[in-house]
C-alpha cells in the first residue's frame, strides 16, 4: 500500500515570512487520476499561497461539483473552505466575501461546472468585480461523470471514444472579458512557471480576477484528436509575454527588453512586470485584448498569459461601500445603535 | 549532463547507502524485510553469504552502514535505521541453518591452502574455497578460532557460545586447524607443499607508553590488548580497585568496562586529546558512561608515581585542542597546574601495530612504510606471488567487517591463482532488478515510511552485568520491536527506475513527490542543475539520475539524495514511465553460497 504521504519532506525546506512552510499549505494526497492536469494547478495554489506568505488560516477555499471541484481537498488543509452544488460556487463565495472582506477568496470550478449549469452564476459574478481569484480547470469535458463533452470543447474535438464535437464552443475568457472580470488571463497546468506568478498576481488583485487553465483530463480527453490533450496544448500554445509578479517591497530583479516593457501597479503596491511579445497589445486594454485573443484564435493558437487587467479596478465592497469591518466582528452596539440613529435614519427618508 | 547509464552495476547499487558503504556490501534492507516477514532463517542466511558472522556482527559491528542510511539524513533529527542489531534479530531467532550451508566436497580439488591466524580474515576465506575442494590447513597460536573475536572482545558483549557457533560453521566445513600453534616461520611454512598462503594474523602488537616511572610501575601497568585477552584466557580475574585507562579508542571503552568487573571501583579513562577526536564509537563511549566511568580529555600523561615499590597514582597535564587552515590539529598546554589521579593499576590502550618477526625478510615478500607488506589493493597479493595477505595484517588494524570483506577478494585471488587465471580478474556483481508492481496501490514491498523513531536495545541490569564479565549488557530486540525497528528502512534497493519513452510531461511524480527530488527543467552542468533543482541537491555524494532529452527539450532530473522510496512518483504516473524495481546487488564470491 503506498497511498499514504509520507510526513517527511525536503530537509532544507524553508518558513516563509509568514512563519510557515510549504507543507503547511498542503493537503491531504490526490485521489484525482494520476497525470490529471489539476494536481499540477493544485501543486501551482500551493506554491503561489507559500510565496505569498498568506496565512493559510485567512484563506478561503471554494468549489462545485467535478474532479475540479474535488481539488480543494488537496490543497491548503489548514483553511476554510466549501464545497457548493454544481455550478453555484459563485453565489456563495458572493455571500461569504460580503461578510468578512478580510479573507482572501480563491475559487476553483471546472469548464462544467463554469461554462454549463453555473454560466449564469459565472456571468453575474463577472460583473459585480467579487474581489476573488476563480480558477477554472478546462479539461473540455466533465471529468467525473466519464467524459461527456463539455461546453468549452472545440468544434471537431474528438473525444476518446471517436465521437466528434459538433457544438460550437464558449470561450470563457472572451465570456469574463465581455462581463466585466477585471484581471483575466489564461494558462496550462504543465507551465507552473507562467501559473504560479499569475495566481499570485490574481490574488493580489482587487476585484474579479479570472483564471483558465488549461487542464488536461488524462482518463477521458488526453486522447489523439483532442484539442486539449498534453500534446496538442504543447504544439499549439503561444504566450503574450514574459510574466513576472513582484509582490510588495521586493526588489524588482527581471529587466526585459527596452520598449516590450509594461509594469503595472495594483492596489496595494505590488507590481506585474511583462515583457510583450506583441507590440500591438495593450494587456490594460479590454479591447486590444479581445481582439488579440479573436486574432490568436484565428490562428490556430492557444493564447496564454495575462490577457487584460484593469489597475483601476473597483471592487464590490467599494461599490455597495458595505462595512470594512467583518460581520462577525460587529458588536451589538454597531448593530442595534440605539433609537436616536433609528430616528435620524427616518428623518432622511421624510 | 549525459544521461545516467543505470545499466552500470554501481549505479543503483550507490543508491543502497548501507549496502555501498558495508565493506562486505551486505544486502541489508533484503535482510530487513525477511527479518518484517518473519523469516529470520533467510535473513541470516543472506547475511551469512556476505558477511559469514551475523550473529557476531549483530553484537560488535563497527557499523559503517549507520552513519549512512538515508534514514538519517532525512530530517535533521532522525536517527538511521538500526542495522546492526536488526542482524542479531535474525540470528537470535534463525532456524536450523547448517543443511542450508555449503559442504566440502569428499572429493577435493588436489590444491592445498594454508591461512596463517584464525581471525575473521583466514576464516572467511576458509569459507569460500572449502566448497571448491581446496584441503585448508589454518593456524592460530590460542587453542580455539576466532582470533581478536575471541582475545580481545569482551563476553559481555560477544558471548563465547555465540562465536563459538560462528567460527565452527566454517571450521566444520572440513578445515584442517592446528590451534595452539604459532608460526615461528614463513620460510618453514613456503618449504611445506602448499599452492598458496594466506597470512590473517591480525596487528598484534599493543602499543607502549615510555613516560617517567613506567619501569618501576610495571607491575602494575599492562598493555590494553594482553590485558584483554588474559581475562579472555582466565589468566587473570583481578584488577586494582582504582584504575586509569589511558586512550580513547574502542580497546580502551573495552578495557575500562573489563575493569570495573573485576574489582575496580574507581575507573577513569584519560585523553590526551579532545572528546570529539576519540576514536571510541560513540555508542561504546555511552555504554563506558552508563557504567560510571568518567572519561577525562585534553589531559596527556606525564608520569607514572611509584611509592615504596608500588604504583600510586599518575601525572597529567592540560591541553587544548588548536586547527590550522588544514585541520591539522595541535595540543598546546594550558597554565593549569599538573593533575594527579591516583591509582592501584594503568591499562595503556592507545593503540596496536602490526609486526611480522616470524616472516623472514629474505623470501621476496616485501614489506613498506610501518612495517606493513606491499600488496596489491584489490588482490591482496603479495610481492610473492603464492602469499596473500588479509584483515589487520594487510593495510594495518580495522575491524570484524573489513576482515571479511578482505577475505572474499583474497579467496578470489587465491582461486584464480591456483586454477591458473590471472589473478587481477574480478568477478562481475550479480545483479537483479525486478518490478515491484503488484496491483493500484499495492507493492511488493511496504511502502509507507513509518514515523517512528529509532528504537533503544533494552540492556540487561547493571548490578548483574558488573558483577559477572560474561553476562551480556544487551539484550537485543525482541520480535515485535525488531518488527518495528525494520518497518523504520526505506527500502533503498528498491529503486526509482524512469522510462523516457512513456514519460507524458504531466508533472505527476513532481508535484506528489515528498521530497521535492524530481525536476523536470532544462539541461546543463552539473554544478548549476544541482542549484536550480525543486529542492537544492547540496550532497555531492549523491548521483543526480538524469533523463535524455525529453520531448519538450527539458531532461528529467532525479536527486537521489533524500528520495523516501515511497513510491509514489510511480504510483501517481498515469503511464509507469516511474517504475519501483527492487535492485538485488551482490558481491560474487568463489563459490555459490546461496
Ligand atoms: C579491544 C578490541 C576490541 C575490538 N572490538 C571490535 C568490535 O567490537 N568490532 C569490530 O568489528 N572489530 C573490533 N576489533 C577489531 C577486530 O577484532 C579486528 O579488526 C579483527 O579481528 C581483525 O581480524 P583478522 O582476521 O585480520 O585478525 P585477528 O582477529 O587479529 O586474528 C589474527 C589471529 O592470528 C593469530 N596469530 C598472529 N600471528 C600468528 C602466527 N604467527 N601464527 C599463528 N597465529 C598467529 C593471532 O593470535 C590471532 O588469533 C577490536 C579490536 C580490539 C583490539
Ligand atoms: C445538479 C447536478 N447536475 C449534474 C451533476 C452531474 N455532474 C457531476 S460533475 C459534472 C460535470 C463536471 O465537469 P467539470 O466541471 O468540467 O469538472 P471535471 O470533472 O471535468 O474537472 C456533472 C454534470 C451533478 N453532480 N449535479
Ligand atoms: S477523470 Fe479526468 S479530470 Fe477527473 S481526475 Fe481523472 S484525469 Fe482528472
Ligand atoms: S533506510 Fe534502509 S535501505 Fe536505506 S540506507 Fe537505511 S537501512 Fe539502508
Ligand atoms: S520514491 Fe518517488 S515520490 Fe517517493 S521520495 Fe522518491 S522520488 Fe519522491
Ligand atoms: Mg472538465
Amino acid at each position: 500500500m503506498s497511498f499514504i504521504k509520507p510526513i517527511f519532506r525536503h530537509p532544507t525546506q524553508t518558513k516563509n515570512k509568514a512563519g510557515f512552510y510549504k507543507s503547511d499549505y498542503e493537503g491531504r494526497i490526490s485521489t484525482l487520476c494520476a497525470g490529471c492536469g489539476h494536481d499540477s494547478i493544485n501543486a501551482s495554489i500551493v506554491a503561489a499561497c507559500y510565496e505569498m506568505n498568506i496565512e493559510p488560516h485567512k484563506v478561503v477555499k471554494l468549489s462545485g461539483i467535478g474532479c475540479s471541484s474535488k481539488a480543494p481537498a488537496y490543497y491548503l488543509n489548514n483553511s476554510h473552505g466549501f464545497n457548493t452544488v454544481h455550478g453555484r460556487m459563485p453565489s456563495v463565495a458572493t455571500g461569504a466575501n460580503m461578510a468578512n472582506r478580510e479573507l482572501t477568496y480563491l475559487g476553483v470550478s471546472g469548464d462544467g461546472d463554469s461554462a454549463s449549469i453555473g454560466i449564469g452564476q459565472f456571468i453575474h459574478v463577472n460583473r459585480r468585480n467579487l474581489n476573488m481569484v476563480y480558477i477554472m480547470m478546462n479539461n473540455g469535458c466533465y471529468g467525473l461523470t466519464k467524459g461527456q463533452d463539455s461546453a468549452t470543447a472545440d468544434i471537431g474535438s474528438l473525444s476518446k471514444s471517436g465521437s466528434r464535437n459538433e457544438f460550437s464552443p464558449i470561450d470563457m475568457v472572451s465570456m469574463a472579458l465581455e462581463s466585466g472580470a477585471t484581471f483575466i488571463a489564461r494558462s496550462f497546468s504543465g507551465d507552473k512557471k507562467q501559473l504560479v506568478p499569475l495566481i499570485k498576481a490574481a490574488m493580489s488583485h482587487p476585484g474579479f480576477a479570472f483564471i483558465d487553465v488549461i487542464s488536461p483530463c488524462v482518463t477521458f480527453n488526453n486522447n489523439k484528436g483532442s484539442t486539449k490533450a498534453y500534446d496538442f496544448i504543447r504544439e499549439h500554445i503561444e504566450v503574450t509575454s514574459e510574466f513576472d509578479f513582484v509582490p510588495i517591497r521586493e526588489e524588482i530583479s527581471v529587466e526585459y527588453e527596452e520598449g516590450t516593457q509594461k509594469s503595472v501597479t495594483l492596489h496595494d503596491g505590488s507590481q506585474i512586470q511583462l515583457s510583450k511579445l506583441y507590440s500591438d497589445w495593450d494587456p490594460s486594454d479590454r479591447n486590444s485584448a479581445m481582439e488579440k485573443l479573436q486574432q490568436s484564435k484565428a490562428n490556430g493558437d492557444i493564447l496564454t498569459g495575462l490577457l487584460y487587467i484593469d489597475p483601476g479596478s473597483q471592487d464590490l465592497h467599494s461599490t455597495l461601500n458595505t462595512s470594512t469591518l467583518p460581520l462577525n466582528q460587529l458588536t451589538e452596539e454597531d448593530l442595534c445603535p440605539g433609537s436616536a440613529t433609528l430616528e435620524k435614519i427616518n428623518t432622511e427618508y421624510r | 549532463m549525459k544521461p545516467t547509464n543505470v545499466q552500470d552495476p554501481e549505479y543503483f547499487h550507490k543508491v543502497i547507502d548501507c549496502q555501498y558503504a558495508c565493506p562486505a556490501h551486505t544486502p541489508v534492507p533484503e535482510y530487513i524485510r525477511l527479518i518484517a516477514n518473519k523469516k529470520y532463517t533467510e535473513a541470516y542466511m543472506v547475511n551469512w553469504e556476505s558477511n559469514v558472522f551475523p550473529g557476531i556482527l549483530g553484537r560488535t559491528c563497527d557499523r559503517p552502514c549507520e552513519p549512512a542510511c538515508r534514514r538519517g539524513r532525512i530530517e535533521k533529527e532522525e536517527e538511521p535505521v538500526a542495522i546492526c542489531r536488526l542482524k542479531r534479530v535474525a540470528a537470535d531467532n534463525k532456524g536450523e541453518v547448517k543443511s542450508l550451508m555449503p559442504n566440502a566436497p569428499l572429493n577435493k580439488n588436489g590444491k592445498k591452502v594454508a591461512l596463517i591466524g584464525g581471525g575473521p580474515a583466514s576464516l572467511t576465506v576458509a569459507r569460500d574455497l572449502a566448497p571448491e575442494g581446496y584441503e585448508i590447513h589454518l593456524f592460530d597460536e590460542w587453542h580455539k578460532g576466532g582470533g581478536m573475536m575471541r582475545t580481545q572482545i569482551p563476553s559481555f558483549r560477544l558471548p563465547e557460545r555465540v562465536l563459538d557457533e560462528e567460527v565452527n560453521y566454517v571450521t566444520d566445513m572440513g578445515i584442517h586447524t592446528h590451534y595452539n600453534h604459532f608460526v615461528e616461520s614463513m620460510k618453514e611454512i613456503l618449504d611445506e607443499d602448499y599452492d598458496a598462503v594466506f597470512v590473517g594474523t591480525g596487528a598484534p602488537n599493543g602499543r607502549d607508553l615510555k613516560l617517567p616511572g613506567r619501569e618501576e610501575a610495571d607491575a602494575n601497568v599492562h598493555i590494553g590488548i594482553n590485558f584483554l585477552a588474559s581475562v579472555a584466557f582466565e589468566h587473570r580475574d583481578k584488577i586494582g580497585r582504582k584504575v586509569i585507562i589511558l586512550g580513547g579508542g574502542n580497546t580502551a571503552m573495552d578495557c575500562c568496562r573489563t575493569s570495573r568487573r573485576l574489582g575496580g571501583k574507581e575507573v577513569t579513562v584519560v585523553v590526551r586529546s579532545p572528546f570529539k577526536d576519540m576514536k571510541a564509537s560513540p555508542w561504546e563511549i555511552d555504554d563506558a558512561k552508563a557504567e560510571d566511568i568518567p572519561i577525562f580529555n585534553n589531559m596527556p600523561p606525564k608520569s607514572f608515581v611509584v611509592e615504596n615499590g608500588k604504583l600510586k597514582g599518575m601525572w597529567f597535564g592540560h591541553v587544548r585542542a588548536e586547527y590550522d587552515k588544514n585541520g591539522k590539529r595541535s595540543l598546546i598546554p594550558t597554565d593549569d597546574p599538573d593533575t594527579f589521579i591516583e591509582a592501584d593499576d594503568v591499562i595503556i590502550a592507545i593503540g596496536q601495530d602490526n609486526a611480522f618477526p616470524w616472516i623472514e625478510r629474505d623470501l621476496g615478500i616485501e614489506f613498506g612504510k610501518w612495517d606493513l607488506p606491499i600488496l596489491n589493493k584489490t588482490t591482496f597479493q603479495s610481492t610473492l606471488p603464492n602469499v596473500f595477505f588479509g584483515g589487520d595484517a594487510a593495510f594495518g588494524p580495522e575491524n570484524i567487517i573489513t576482515a571479511a570483506a578482505h577475505g572474499h577478494q583474497a579467496a578470489i585471488s587465491i582461486h584464480h591463482f591456483c586454477q591458473g587465471v590471472d589473478v587481477n580478474t574480478r568477478l562481475d556483481p550479480t545483479t537483479n532488478l525486478v518490478k515491484q508492481k503488484m496491483g493500484i496501490h499495492e507493492w511488493m514491498y511496504d511502502s509507507p515510511v513509518v514515523e517512528d523513531d529509532r528504537f533503544a536495545v533494552p540492556h540487561e541490569d547493571k548490578v548483574i552485568t558488573l558483577s559477572d564479565r560474561k553476562v551480556e549488557v544487551e539484550l537485543g530486540f525482541d520480535e515485535i520491536t525488531g518488527f518495528r525497528e525494520a518497518q523504520r528502512c526505506l527500502n533503498c534497493d528498491v529503486q526509482t527506475v524512469f522510462s523516457l519513452d512513456q514519460c507524458i510531461e504531466c508533472d505527476a511524480c513532481v508535484d506528489v513527490c515528498p521530497t521535492s527530488c524530481i525536476t523536470f527543467t532544462s539541461n546543463g552542468a552539473e554544478e548549476d542543475l544541482r542549484e536550480r533543482l525543486s529542492a537544492p541537491a547540496n550532497n555531492l555524494d549523491q548521483d543526480l539520475y538524469v533523463s535524455d532529452t525529453l520531448p519538450t527539450k527539458r531532461v528529467m532530473i532525479k536527486d537521489e539524495d533524500v528520495c523516501l522510496h515511497c513510491g509514489l512518483c510511480a504510483e501517481r504516473c498515469p503511464t509507469a514511465a516511474w517504475d519501483m524495481q527492487k535492485y538485488l546487488y551482490g558481491v560474487t564470491k568463489v563459490s555459490k553460497i546461496l
